[in-house]
């Protein structure tokens, strides 16, 4: 309750002038050169990114191919900017269908409480006592690997957290006098949940969702690293470093680049969820 | 002879029991008697005062008339239908023609919305004006409570809780309530606010004339706001009667003891040494008898046997007590 009342109110405000938090802005430009880089990669990757030159393979970082290239002779730095759309869209989607599911089901269980609360959790139950990856896994080899499957896979695993998230801050809300006030005022269930409840509780799901963000994405790297996400010879930056492991004592620039790529993003994502809950007043 | 004018809210025998349940009979924990055969009628217009000590069974009790609690058993009949047994559409009535104010003035208020659009909010769902006319009865009912129109755009963070309370106010008022349940209303409130809003719930019962149950602790309020007032111990109805009249001529030892115990402002005169002693019974182990036979100094062997005393039946000043009225020493 008081999460929502301290801070938020004047939070535009002190965006515009400046005045919110260090962690937010630069996470914020890191997400941001990411996403530019990802929309402009036809104009500003030098090179095809699964052109196979047979004559330039294994080259170490130099003035006509900076990143270097792998062992097929492809540019390290056009895959990269090429597979950051593939590790973005991983990281959005990743984080927006269990989100969605996730916020939905656990509003549910929290505001109309009883057998539809217990039968949920229950199943929350259940999906949390598999380890998460290997959940995954199993998911993705029964559907078919690919990245298609990878997004249902997250989103029939990934759910859980926001809706036991959103499903305690719910509970809280609840009792308070507003959303009595909201009974007394004879409003429907669905009023009462997405105009008062919901904008009360989702600050704290919005907030995990861009540090699941950065989970997400080393999770779309592994599997694609595992061979079941994304598939060569699309360049994704999880991929890259699988193809470039046996190098390494060779050509450590073909696993380097794409490591420092998933770094940084995901530090943006997690400076980005850092100050968004600074500023909103959410603490995890 | 007058014919007698039909309440707007009869309450009969209502009870409101929290727990007590459990597969095993033996296992059940025992049930707390929050509110306990409760019986009480309210007239068009008229202000009731609901007063008791914390833990009485006001609130749970002026939340179950308004439907907002649970009910264990009784009846609530209101405007001619028993709203204890409602359909859906029957609660809808209850709701378009009643509100609540709350205690905590900033709780009350979503502080995402901007009390404007919260006010709106109740002459959309209930249709109560056209669409085109919103911007302007907000502006009123805004002015109605004593506020200016250009308040609607502020969020409930920005404004104090006088002025919250004011909107809680309003939005009340948007639905055009024959009942308006407060609930501690102005408990919160600096005593120059309180004044303030006693002022305001006064003038706005003169103009628009809704029925008030005013829940309170402080007497010397509820005195000056109420025409009928009812005393609660442990979730029944002790006293009820004319407001004057139980003032000044107390029947349960309860109210008695009660009324000793406000403060005078007179510093010559002292604090009142409180008379009653002890906290009152957990409501989970209720003491046979009357429920005040432990802490009551006029208390005879019978009170502590046999069934609780029911309010008289003798006009409109009734107590649940087995001593004639005079016989208190407080």
């Amino acid at each position: 309750m008081t999460l929502a009342r301290t801070q938020t109110a004047r939070a535009g405000f002190r965006l515009a002038f400046g005045g919110g938090p260090l962690p937010l802005y630069l996470g914020g430009a890191i997400l941001l050169i990411w996403f530019a880089l990802a929309v402009m990669a036809p104009l500003l990757a030098p090179y095809d990114p699964i052109f196979q030159d047979g004559t330039a393979r294994l080259q170490p970082p130099n003035s006509v191919h900076w990143f270097g290239t792998d062992n097929f002779g492809r540019d390290i730095l056009s895959r990269i900017v090429w597979g950051a759309r593939i590790d973005l869209q991983i990281a959005l989607f990743g984080v927006v269908f269990p989100f969605l599911i996730g916020t939905t089901l656990g509003s549910c269980a929290g505001y109309f409480g009883g057998w539809i609360d217990t039968v949920l959790m229950r199943i929350i139950d259940v999906v949390l006592a598999f380890p998460f990856l290997v959940l995954m896994m199993a998911i993705i080899v029964i559907l078919k690997p690919g990245l298609s499957s990878f997004y249902v896979a997250m989103a029939l695993v990934g759910w859980v957290s926001y809706a036991r998230l959103v499903r305690a801050q719910i509970l809280v809300i609840k009792s308070s006098d507003f959303v009595l006030a909201a009974t007394s005022l004879g409003y429907s269930h669905s009023r009462i949940m997405f105009r008062h409840l919901l904008p009360n509780a989702i600050l704290g799901s919005v907030v995990f969702s861009m540090s699941d963000a950065v989970l997400v994405l080393l999770n779309g790297a592994a599997i694609s690293y595992l061979g079941l996400g994304v598939q060569p010879p699309t360049a994704e930056w999880g991929i890259m470093i699988a193809e470039g492991q046996s190098f390494i004592t060779s050509a450590w620039w073909i696993t380097t680049f794409p490591g420092i790529a998933i770094v940084t993003l995901a530090m943006g994502f997690s400076l980005l969820a850092d100050g968004l809950g600074e500023l909103l007043g959410v603490r995890e | 002879m007058n014919v007698k004018p039909a309440p707007l809210l009869e309450v009969t025998g209502l009870n409101v029991h929290f727990g007590g349940t459990g597969f095993i009979p033996g296992l059940r924990t025992p049930p707390l008697r929050a509110v306990n055969d409760v019986s009480l009628a309210v007239m068009p217009g008229e202000t009731l005062g609901l007063v008791g000590e914390s833990g009485s069974g006001k609130s749970t009790l002026g939340r179950a008339i308004l439907r907002l609690g649970e009910l264990t058993s009784g009846e609530i009949v209101f405007d001619g239908t028993d709203m204890a047994r409602a359909t859906v559409g029957d609660l809808n009535r209850l709701r378009r023609q009643s509100a609540m104010i709350f205690q905590d003035p900033y709780g009350a208020l979503n502080p995402r919305m901007r009390v404007g659009d919260a006010i709106a909010e109740v002459l959309r769902v209930h249709r109560k004006v056209p669409s085109s006319r919103i911007g302007s009865r907000i502006a009123e009912l805004l002015n109605l409570v004593g506020l200016d129109a250009g308040y609607a755009n502020s969020r409930p963070l920005d404004l104090s809780g006088g002025q919250c309370q004011r909107i809680g106010i309003a939005r009340a008022l948007a639905v055009e309530p024959k009942l308006i349940v407060a609930d501690e209303c102005v408990a919160a409130l600096d005593v120059s606010i309180q004044g303030q809003i006693l002022n305001l719930l006064m003038d706005l019962r003169e103009q628009i004339g809704m029925a008030i149950i005013f829940i309170a602790h402080d007497l010397a309020i509820v005195r000056r706001l109420c025409d009928r007032v009812a005393v609660m111990y442990l979730g029944r109805i002790v006293e009820t009667g004319p407001t004057e009249e139980v003032f000044t001529e107390p029947r349960h030892p309860y109210t008695a003891s009660l009324l000793r115990a406000i403060p005078d402002i007179d510093p010559d005169r002292g604090l009142p040494e409180n008379p009653l002693a002890g906290e009152p019974p957990s409501p989970i182990a209720l003491p046979c008898g009357c429920a005040f036979h432990p802490r009551c100094p006029n208390a005879l062997p019978d009170c502590s046997t046999g069934e609780p005393p029911r309010l008289g039946r003798d006009g409109p000043h009734r107590a649940a007590c087995i001593l004639p009225p005079g016989e208190i020493r407080i």
